[in-house]
């Protein structure tokens, strides 16, 4: 089990870094917003798994189970990933505004307009 | 089995990602973001998270590649700049790394049911959940009532993502009022078997999230995923029928008035508490028996995360369809 | 306390937020804009209230929904938070009195809703941030806070508000996970996210590197949003694009609530228990506010346009009360809060005068006002007025939190003499540009103007800012006394 459990850390981390490199190195504004969602989404997966417990179930009574997983990082991250999606949503609204502006959705394209 | 099969998703995750980075094709991009939602969906599901695994299923393979596409079709598919300050980023990323794997070394075994998080607030919220709401999913019970000021806090980001959007894309140039041209917005009416199936599916999808809406309290669900899901069915029917047959049945008024209306009313919830004697967000004074109020309230406060979310979903599209017809 | 009074920090929060989708329905011209300004005016009420039941030092705290923390979310005002909610809420409040022509002149009608439902859900994210004392609610309101702050910018006249508001986003957001991976990591040490919980609890797991990961992920996070030197790349344009009076109101308040978080966990959580850890505070975080300070300052000198100017300038100033914080003082951090009010006081004045000034020019450059001050005598008296107190002309307010700030470098050990001289030439860079700005105006070839006057209410409260400049310049007691407590609450957990 915690061959998996480091696996999963290990995950975090690279996908963190993939994300974050979309982010601060792409100069696409929509592939900088995919990168930040994969960005988000690992965060997201360091919560869920440090809540985990070996051999527990869902955190829902009824079903028989005797140990649960905790329920507080799965409440946080519910929270988070509609954070998330409200971040997009609201980076694709300006996106779209700014290629009727500029007509291009390219970073060094948008600068080099302004410059002038 | 479990580990075979969770070292097999999180490999095939991060293949994914790589995908992701190297493509210059942005739908590309776009669909394989929704397979890596689904992926880590899928792991949610693995380490007992059901209800975020249901949410980051419905949000991140969903609505978030429906509003994605909906960009694309606005903007472009091609990715054209080459990448840049390729090694300042790589520094910037190679530094954050090197502290997340900092971290590393001491943190406590994965799944341990001794380590900090599952022995000090935890094990109250499992045990005192029966006592003091008496719902079955403790993750509701968290979510509605002991963490419920976050909840409403998530609620009005959602309200804000929707007022931002419609105060971008709703006044500029046009007006978004501008009647479709005839014949143009048939959406896959034309096509036989997506609307034969879409007609039979809609029903089902709308009943499906009423179901999750109103069973959060047993099982997974709640208000944001029944939202999400409610949108989707209304956005298929948008997508079968047309953008302007979609409007008649629920005019932008009314998606208004619902996004704002599901704030009001969790707002109004938690006020209530406070004039009953107790403090804001306090559903105990909601009724005679605290238990009974409590239950009261997290059904009332989930309907009204419901209505906002499924309001501030449609309102998004419709702006951003309404955006199509112009240009 | 009676029950209203018990029930005050809640309802610094709740009031203008719950207010905001009540405003986004109303139609009529106008009365968007009333029920923003008069929810504005009725948070502030209540600010002052919250202040003068805190200065005693002793704090007040609510819990939601009547749990316990650190099972339920706790809220917690003391002297440090009842300050920047006096802040947040008299800029929010000056900003929208004074700023309805304005704002009239750049959102059109039906957009008017949206406009100000956004402003009050930024105003009620940053004052849920302030009273806040759970570590994942901070969050959510920081999230609130800022989708509501890139809407306003977005509302900007010029098309380079939104690749501006793209940035802004993008590094906010950014900001914001760093930060929730360092409570993540936090929490996975300890299971607890109540800040005086985590206190308690850090104490036992201190050394472990996890924490000091968190340590680095919340600091680095938090100083993206508090725009600390170099993170500070969005500013710039998002101040200059921004409606004017958005300006005013963001310039006055949003990095400083970053900044205040900031603090908090520096000094709440970490401070005490790293080890080494008062140390790293001001190894890593002098020698940036000391380049934020000269950089800003420099590049504030030879810019034309005014906002950018004065934009840059908020980076050298956020540099001050960060060199303030790393002494890691009581007069130290006197400084640095105080500071936190005057620079508030001083900066939301320039960009209310400037607010003014577009009202009757094309635009923001330096060539733009020229020989403007014949036409417009009192607006840019009240401009200097501002500027003095920016550079900190006895007299002024400005002039007390840098006297502080002299005061706590004369008493380090080492280096305080270095740190005098850096704030006297930086005081002097400030006097360049704000002479930049009054040569031009003055001395220049008046140019075709539009026939326009400033509107009453905006004179008001551009007098009443500059006259508060000048009030707390003689009398600081209110913010100095709040600073001391402030200071003294701050440093009662490092020992």
């Amino acid at each position: 089990m915690n061959i998996l459990g480091i696996y999963y850390y290990w995950v975090f981390a690279i996908l963190l870094m993939i994300g974050f490199y979309v982010v601060i190195a792409k100069l696409n504004l929509i592939k900088k917003l995919i990168g930040l969602s994969l960005f988000q989404a690992a965060v997201f997966l360091l919560y869920i798994t440090m809540g985990n417990v070996e051999g527990a179930s869902a955190p829902i009574y009824g079903f028989g189970a005797e140990t649960f997983s905790n329920p507080l990082p799965q409440v946080l991250i519910l929270t988070a990933i509609v954070v998330g999606i409200s971040t997009t949503a609201l980076g694709l609204g300006i996106v779209v505004r700014i290629k009727e502006e500029y007509d291009s959705v390219e970073e060094h394209e948008i600068q080099e307009m302004d410059r002038r | 089995m479990t580990v075979v099969f969770g070292i097999f998703l999180l490999t095939l995750l991060l293949i994914t990602a790589v995908a992701i980075v190297r493509t210059k094709n942005l739908f590309v991009a776009v669909m394989l973001m929704g397979i890596a939602s689904l992926l880590i969906a899928a792991n949610f599901f693995l380490l007992d998270a059901a209800d975020v695994a249901l949410t980051e299923a419905a949000v991140g393979a969903g609505i978030s590649t429906v509003l994605f596409l909906g960009t694309l079709a606005l903007t472009t598919e091609r990715e054209r700049a080459p990448t840049s300050r390729k090694i300042l980023s790589f520094a910037v990323v190679s530094a954050a790394a090197l502290v997340v794997i900092y971290a590393t070394f001491d943190k406590p075994r994965f799944g341990s049911p001794d380590a900090p998080t599952q022995t000090h607030v935890a094990p109250w919220y499992l045990d005192k959940t029966r006592e003091f709401i008496d719902i079955p999913n403790v993750v509701t019970a968290v979510l509605g009532s002991f963490r419920g000021y976050d909840t409403l806090g998530e609620v009005f980001v959602v309200f804000a993502a929707g007022i931002g959007v419609l105060f971008l894309l709703a006044g500029a140039p046009g007006g978004g009022k501008r009647p479709a041209p005839p014949g143009s917005d048939v959406g896959l009416s034309r096509h036989l078997i997506p609307r034969v199936v879409g007609r039979l599916l809609i029903p089902f999808i709308l009943l499906f999230g009423l179901y999750v809406q109103f069973h959060g309290e047993y099982g997974p669900g709640g208000g944001f995923q029944a939202g999400a899901i409610v949108a989707a069915a209304i956005v298929l029917y948008a997508l079968l029928e047309g953008e302007e047959k979609a409007l008649q049945v629920i005019p932008r008024r009314v998606l208004l008035g619902l996004s704002a209306g599901g704030a009001i009313l969790y707002g109004g919830v938690g006020v209530a508490g406070m004039l009953l004697g107790g403090n804001f967000l306090d559903y105990s004074v909601l009724a005679d028996d605290p238990v009974k109020g409590q239950q009261t309230g997290i059904l009332l406060i989930e309907a009204g995360v419901g209505l906002t979310v499924t309001g501030v979903l449609l309102s998004i599209f419709h702006a951003f369809a309404a955006r199509g017809r112009q240009a | 306390m009676n029950a209203l009074t018990a029930h005050l920090p809640a309802l610094q929060v709740i009031v203008p937020m719950l207010m905001a989708p009540f405003v986004v329905l109303l139609r009529a011209r106008n009365l968007p804009w009333v029920a923003a300004t008069a929810t504005s005016l009725l948070a502030f009420s209540i600010a002052v209230r919250l202040t003068m039941i805190v200065t005693d030092g002793k704090p007040v705290s609510y819990r939601m929904g009547s749990w316990a923390p650190p099972y339920g979310i706790e809220l917690q005002v003391d002297a440090l938070s009842a300050l920047v909610l006096l802040v947040v809420t008299g800029a929010s409040s000056l900003a929208l009195i004074g700023g309805r022509e304005s704002l009239a002149k750049v959102i059109s009608a039906d957009r008017e809703p949206y406009f100000f439902a956004a402003w009050l859900l930024a105003l009620a994210g940053m004052a849920g941030i302030v009273v806040s004392a759970d570590a994942f609610n901070i969050f959510v309101f920081m999230e609130i806070s800022s989708l509501a702050s890139y809407v306003l910018v977005a509302g900007g006249p010029d098309r380079r508000a939104l690749p501006a508001t793209f940035k802004y986003l993008i590094m906010g957001t950014i900001g914001a996970t760093f930060y929730l991976i360092g409570v993540g990591l936090i929490y996975m040490m300890t299971g607890t996210l109540n800040l005086a919980d985590m206190e308690l609890r850090v104490h036992e797991v201190a050394d472990q590197k996890p924490i000091l990961a968190a340590a680095g992920f919340i600091t680095v996070g938090l100083a993206l949003k508090a725009a600390i030197f170099p993170l500070h790349v969005w500013l710039p344009n998002a101040y200059t694009y921004a409606p004017h009076v958005v300006t005013a109101f963001l310039a006055a308040c949003a990095t400083k609530v970053a900044l205040y978080v900031l603090l908090r966990f520096d000094f709440f959580v970490f401070q005490q228990n790293l080890i080494g850890h008062e140390f790293q505070f001001a190894a890593y975080l002098m020698p940036l506010a000391i380049l934020g300070i000269l950089i800003g300052s420099a590049v504030a000198m030879f810019e034309r346009n005014i906002k950018r100017m004065l934009a840059f300038s908020s980076v050298a100033q956020i540099g001050y009360m960060m060199l303030g914080a790393s002494f890691v003082t009581a007069t130290g951090l006197t400084a640095a809060t105080l500071h936190m009010f005057n620079h508030a006081l001083a900066k939301g004045g320039l960009f209310l005068a400037i607010a003014a000034i577009a009202i009757v020019t094309a635009g923001c450059r330096l060539s733009d006002i020229a020989g403007l001050a014949r036409r417009m005598p009192w607006t840019f008296a009240a401009l200097v007025v501002a500027g003095l107190s920016l550079i900190g002309v006895p007299g002024t307010a400005g002039f007390v939190s840098k006297w502080y700030l002299i005061d706590a470098a004369l008493e380090l050990e080492t280096g305080g003499a270095a740190l005098v001289a850096l704030i006297l030439v930086s005081s002097l860079m400030a006097v360049v540009y704000v002479w930049r700005i009054v040569e031009a105006a003055c001395f220049g070839e008046p140019a075709e103007r539009r026939a326009a006057s400033v509107p009453p209410a905006l004179a008001i409260v551009l007098w009443a800012a500059a006259i508060a400049n000048l009030g707390f310049g003689i009398a600081p007691g209110l913010p100095l006394s709040l600073s001391a407590t402030a200071a003294d609450i701050l440093l009662g957990h490092v020992q």
